[in-house]
């Protein structure tokens, strides 16, 4: 692959301060502007059509009184302000919701940068055949449909007949059962099918890596953890930030596992997250005005975390 | 690889090998344990010893999936679906990221903001509106009201991801082009298309996960004509809470699995290589 010219240079090579300023690009002839218009309108229409109008549209439902009796034409709707936010506010489900989404996302993002990362370290320093093995069991995990593996799991899991309480002689103690075992093995499924994304895309960071430097860091005598720490981690912190952005944006939105594994948000609930929180109350108890409020909130949360992303590209001082 | 760097390592390149196997057998694990459960006779899935072999594979649980009414329909239902959304994903978005990367206008970096911040719109939290939107058009019930939206969420990331690949073509590539005679359009589709075709490959990686998985619009979108509904829905048949088919479950999770293993393993070398572009830029 490195011959095609579509390889794109060494990931960290730093370009000069002076080069990285002024646009690669030459401005085109101003006649020319249109063009681009052109190329970007199939995107700008799908987009503005399923993606800003429903953003409007969530807005917009969360500021009204919007249930089945409004939905079937019964009743008006009516404007209520933040009314939905009040209630939901006052709501202590809400925040313990809010705080389990948080915990846990947490927990996921951590655990699969850290199985990544560690793995991409590996894959580095075997030979092809344990490396092929990896790569195709992680891509293997990675192909896995959410719904798929969710089911698998559980059955890994499963209390009456499962090999995983056979092994850990726990008898037929169920996983699914109580609140922190239930979220334990959601968190397990996650990371097993999203770490292979952080390791393959780190993986390719450090092979570009020049080679000399690692070379120099080993004759020095530093150690695995050391190379990670002071060498490879410092020059892979692009992709390090991209990847754990793209980790808290997809765990934060969870929905399929913990909706099939934990059978629509656990006993009582005690497993919903914000997704599933928003879910349930708007299509299985018909509160699409109390839905789109907590719509509103996770889409702020992650906004914000976009944000953070956006100041991180800028501080590298990088030309979009 | 040069031979310092084997000398240097050599202590502690066997170790690395038996984790990296160990490592691969633990994540192959449960994808084994599925293709094992598949091809169990009924109740030895159930079975209180279970071995993590089995003496006489049967076809049963494939026979139940597959005599399940309209399963064939599913399945080509979700090709449908998944095929729509990577074609057109890819089109939209190779065209999209030509414009922001090969040229310069007003509101390109304001764009490209706004398609960093499209990424990271939760697609859950708008299947409320999506629901009034499709049903107010007349899609509730169809494989359009699947194939749109997923067409949409998957745009930010791919123009995202392609913006490397377009940039590293050449810029006298096309001035050459254009001495040539040939028109911007025969440039963009006979030189740059071809070009930037890997990173195409390595972005639909990602809109076809994303239709093919999906389960959240599928649920809400198809009420009530099940005949337009996909592979997902079809696998949670058989998954009761109370009382699964796991034997069904698996199995049909199999057949779901095996389309995207294939895609995944013939995109491979591709993705690492896609990957390893896209994020840096």
């Amino acid at each position: 692959m490195t011959a095609t010219p579509t390889t794109p240079r060494g990931a960290v090579r730093e370009r000069p301060r002076s080069v990285r300023r002024r646009p690669r690009t030459s401005p085109r002839p101003a006649g020319r502007t249109a063009t681009p218009w052109l190329y970007l309108a199939p995107a700008l229409v799908v987009l503005g059509a399923l993606l800003v109008y429903p953003v409007c549209q969530l807005g917009l439902i969360s500021l009204l009184k919007y249930t089945q009796a409004q939905v079937s034409g019964g009743r008006p709707t009516t404007f209520q302000g933040l009314g939905n936010y009040a209630e939901l506010f006052g709501d202590d489900q809400f925040w313990h919701v809010l705080l389990a989404t948080v915990v846990f996302a947490a927990a996921c993002v951590l655990g699969t940068l850290a199985v990544g990362c560690a793995l991409a370290v590996l894959l580095t320093r075997v030979r092809a055949v344990p490396r092929l093995a990896l790569m195709l069991a992680a891509l293997g995990a990675w192909a896995t449909p959410a719904v798929t593996g969710s089911t698998v799991w559980l059955l890994l899991f499963d209390a009456d007949f499962v090999p995983v309480n056979r092994v850990l002689g726990l008898g037929d103690h169920s996983w699914t059962y109580g609140r922190y075992s239930a979220f334990l093995l959601v968190l397990l499924e996650v990371v097993w099918c999203s770490f292979p994304f952080v390791m393959v895309t780190v993986y390719a960071g450090i092979r570009a890596v020049p080679g000399e430097v690692l070379e120099a860091a080993a004759l020095d005598g530093a150690s695995p953890w050391r190379i990670w720490r002071s060498v490879l981690a410092p020059m892979l912190r692009p992709i390090l930030v991209v990847v754990t952005i793209q980790s808290v944006i997809w765990d934060f939105k969870v929905f399929t596992q913990i909706y099939v594994m934990t059978n629509g948000g656990g006993i009582a609930g005690q497993n919903l997250v914000l997704n599933v929180y928003a879910y349930q109350k708007a299509f299985a108890s018909s509160q699409y005005g109390l839905g789109s409020a907590i719509g509103v909130v996770t889409l702020l949360i992650l906004l914000a975390v976009t944000l953070v992303h956006l100041r991180l590209l800028r501080r590298r001082g990088e030309e979009l | 690889m040069n031979p310092v760097r084997l000398r240097v390592r050599r202590p502690g390149r066997l170790a690395a090998e038996a984790s990296a196997l160990l490592a691969a057998a633990v994540v192959a694990f449960p994808l084994y344990w599925m293709v094992l459960s598949a091809f169990r006779p009924a109740g030895e899935i159930e079975s209180a010893q279970p071995r993590p072999w089995t003496t006489s594979p049967s076809l049963d649980s494939f026979r139940r999936v597959f005599g399940q009414q309209e399963f064939g329909r599913y399945f080509l239902n979700s090709l449908v679906v998944a095929g729509a959304v990577v074609i057109a994903s890819g089109l939209i978005a190779f065209l999209a990221a030509t414009a922001v990367t090969r040229f310069r206008f007003r509101f390109r970096t304001t764009l490209l903001i706004m398609f960093l911040v499209a990424q990271m719109v939760p697609v859950e939290a708008l299947t409320i509106p999506l629901f009034f939107l499709m049903r107010d058009f007349g899609q509730l019930n169809t494989l359009g009201s699947l194939i749109l939206p997923h067409i949409a969420f998957s745009l930010p990331f791919a123009i995202w991801m392609l913006r490397g690949f377009v940039k590293a073509v050449p810029e006298a590539l096309e001035e050459a082009a254009a001495l040539d005679g040939a028109s911007r359009s025969r440039f963009l589709w006979r030189i740059l298309f071809p070009l930037v075709l890997p990173g195409l490959v390595a972005t639909s990686v990602f809109s076809f996960i994303s239709a093919w998985n999906d389960f959240l619009f599928a649920k809400s979108f198809i009420i009530s004509d099940v005949s337009q509904s996909t592979l997902p829905m079809a696998l949670l048949v058989f998954y009761k809470p109370d009382d699964p088919d796991w034997g069904g479950v698996m199995a049909a999770s199999t057949v779901m699995t095996v389309p995207v293993l294939v895609f995944f393993v013939l995109v491979q070398r591709r993705l690492v290589s896609g990957l390893g572009g896209a994020v840096k830029d």
